[in-house]
């Protein structure tokens, strides 16, 4: 545990965090998977060989072929193009709800770690509450009632993904604005938010970054289960939930595999990538921990 | 340990006030009011018979008013009635709730023993090609949702090689005996522990090789004990404590994952019902159910750290 570091320079945070991080084999080799769902999802429209939403109805039911590589469901749409298509749902989806649960958590934990008093009691409380909800029910709830569409879902999981980051920005906020270099902004008159944002901040991301990292995991996740449960995207937007719903026939289950199976694969592949560069930073950001 | 408990129960008593406030918003948010739902498209409803109908149902008066009434219904057990089959709401989730926790029960025992045994195995052997091989099923076990295992099951199990049914609760028409109703328990149960089986395993891995890292138990090692003594007697009781807290707040992701495996196999449990009344919209129902999911899921944290306190003496006097 204890290396004597003490001799050489210390180096600088970001860089330590991208050494170690390197050194995380499956980390480094899901992110360059998880850059090529990427490519796959921007692409889409150039490497898609049918439109997604077309139904050919001469074509129904096909088993993967040269024209169809994964084949066509029962309504003759292309299964690849809709899988790539589902990239897109997915990636947008867990990207833009796990920004906006990191902006609102961020702020509410930053405010009631740094200010404390009856505004970090209020912050908290109200993150016990909604912990105290499966999240996803909550959700069920709002996607049932509130219109449908892409952004919709977008905002209910941002807006209720953001406890667990205010609770571990606010963690960080109070260990660090104990420390000396704070006291130092401190007395040379340097105004709260410019503590905050530009001293205490930039300390608290290497864990955060884990936290954003599984964070994104969970939103493509639940966006795939409301979907699934016909709460989430609606059609024709392709959805990997959506694609995969249509296995609950039996029907389909048995006779057509090559429809759901390409959309689980995807979930299941991209959520793992998500995952282990989540558990990359999480150990690089781990100190005590000797990589 | 008494004060602790009264402590402890007396702080979760504003946040239960608080989830009710939450229950009652998150149906008053939502656009529209419970008056449309009785407007007949076909039959025209004029603005007269609804304005009367709003007013029959209370819906005329303001939010807060209507939300001290509701809480004083709730409190005496009263959680309406549902808007589709008329029944008392309290009842049909009580009757669901049977099927769900058996559901849920077999397949948390389950995860518990399996994942805690599995969890001390791999640790005692770390860095073996046992303790490698299912920390890798592990991590993809936790990446999987329920609705990906629960299809693959289904196809594999069900389908594939026909061993076991498809759905359902026991069998339709024959006088389904005991081992009936286990044959259909087994696959969702199944599913339902898999990812709680595996966050069990990794979080006790975890716990015995910090605590067999511990200065008592060098100490035993170097009393000169047997191994196996050393593990089980000395350094076990301990690592588990803090898997109980795993444990304990495992549910709220154990009913999520009741959801999904209830509707992949048409299994009669509250998770099937709330998609049908949120389908429905019926929302005496839908706030019957949030409402007593979060009461169960409050209900476990509360037993939690009452089991926390019981095992670590620290606790209570923090």
């Amino acid at each position: 545990m204890s290396e004597a570091t003490t001799e050489r320079a210390p180096e600088r945070l970001d860089r330590r965090l991208l050494r170690r991080f390197l050194r995380n084999r499956p980390a480094v080799v899901s992110v360059f998977v998880l850059a090529a769902i990427v490519l796959m999802a921007a692409f889409a429209p150039v490497i898609e060989r049918h439109p997604y939403d077309t139904m050919q109805l001469r074509a129904r039911s096909q088993p993967p072929s040269a024209e169809h590589w994964l084949g066509t469901d029962r309504i003759g749409r292309d299964v690849w193009s809709r899988t790539v298509h589902g990239a897109r749902v997915s990636l947008v989806v867990g990207f833009a709800a796990t920004a906006i649960a990191v902006v609102i958590g961020t702020l509410l934990g930053a405010i009631a770690g740094f200010f404390g008093g009856w505004l970090e009691q209020l912050i908290m409380r109200a993150t016990d509450v909604l912990m105290t909800f499966p999240p996803i029910i909550i959700m069920l709830t709002l996607a049932a009632f509130a219109p449908r569409g892409l952004w919709v879902i977008v905002f209910i999981i941002g807006g209720l993904s953001w406890p667990g980051v205010a609770r571990l920005v606010r963690g960080q906020f109070l260990t660090l604005k104990e420390q000396d270099f704070v006291a130092a902004a401190n007395a040379l008159g340097v105004r709260p938010g410019r503590i905050m944002w530009a001293h205490i901040l930039p300390n608290a991301l290497p864990p955060l970054m884990a936290m954003i990292s599984f964070g994104i995991g969970n939103a493509i996740l639940t966006e795939a289960g409301l979907s699934f449960l016909g709460l989430g995207v609606p059609p024709p937007a392709p959805s990997w939930g959506t694609m995969l719903e249509a296995a609950r026939n039996l029907d389909i289950l048995r006779n057509l595999p090559w429809t759901w199976l390409p959309p689980a694969g995807m979930t299941v592949l991209t959520v793992l990538c998500v995952n282990f560069i989540g558990d990359g930073l999480r150990d690089a950001a781990d100190a005590r921990m000797v990589l | 340990m008494f004060t602790f408990a009264l402590r402890r129960v007396l702080t979760s008593i504003p946040v239960l006030l608080a989830v009710t406030i939450l229950v009652f918003a998150l149906v008053e948010l939502a656009p529209g009011d419970v008056a449309d739902y009785f407007i007949n498209p076909e039959a025209n409803t004029s603005p007269e018979a609804l304005a009367e109908m709003r007013q029959a149902y209370g819906l005329d008066r303001p939010a807060p008013v209507r939300y001290a009434i509701w809480l004083g219904q709730v409190v005496r057990g009263d959680l309406g009635f549902s808007f589709v089959s008329g029944e008392p709401v309290a009842r049909m989730v009580l009757r669901r709730f049977q099927n769900t926790a058996t559901l849920m029960s077999v397949a948390l025992a389950v995860s518990i023993v399996l994942g805690v045994t599995l969890g001390v195995f791999v640790a005692v052997r770390q860095y073996s090609i046992w303790d490698h091989a299912l920390s890798a099923l592990s991590f993809l076990a936790v990446s999987m949702p329920a609705f990906v295992t629960g299809i693959l099951a289904l196809y594999l199990f069900a389908v594939l090689l026909p061993i076991f049914p498809s759905g359902g609760i026991r069998s339709v028409g024959v006088d389904a005996g005991l081992w009936d109703r286990i044959h259909h328990l087994i696959l969702p149960a199944a599913v339902l522990s898999l990812a709680q089986t595996a966050t069990f395993m990794r979080y006790t891995r975890f716990s015995v090789l910090e605590v067999l890292r511990a200065d008592y138990v060098r100490t035993a090692r170097g009393k000169g004990l047997a191994e196996r003594r050393v593990t089980m007697r000395h350094g076990l009781p301990n690592a588990l404590i803090p898997v109980i807290t795993v444990i304990g707040l495992s549910l709220p992701v154990l009913v999520v994952g009741a959801v999904f495996t209830e509707t992949i196999f048409s299994w009669p449990g509250m998770g099937t019902l709330y998609l049908t009344a949120v389908g429905s919209r019926d929302v005496p129902l839908v706030m019957g159910l949030n409402l007593f999911i979060a009461v169960v899921v409050l209900a476990a944290n509360l037993l939690t750290d009452l089991a926390y306190g019981l095992v670590d003496p620290r606790i209570r006097y923090e």
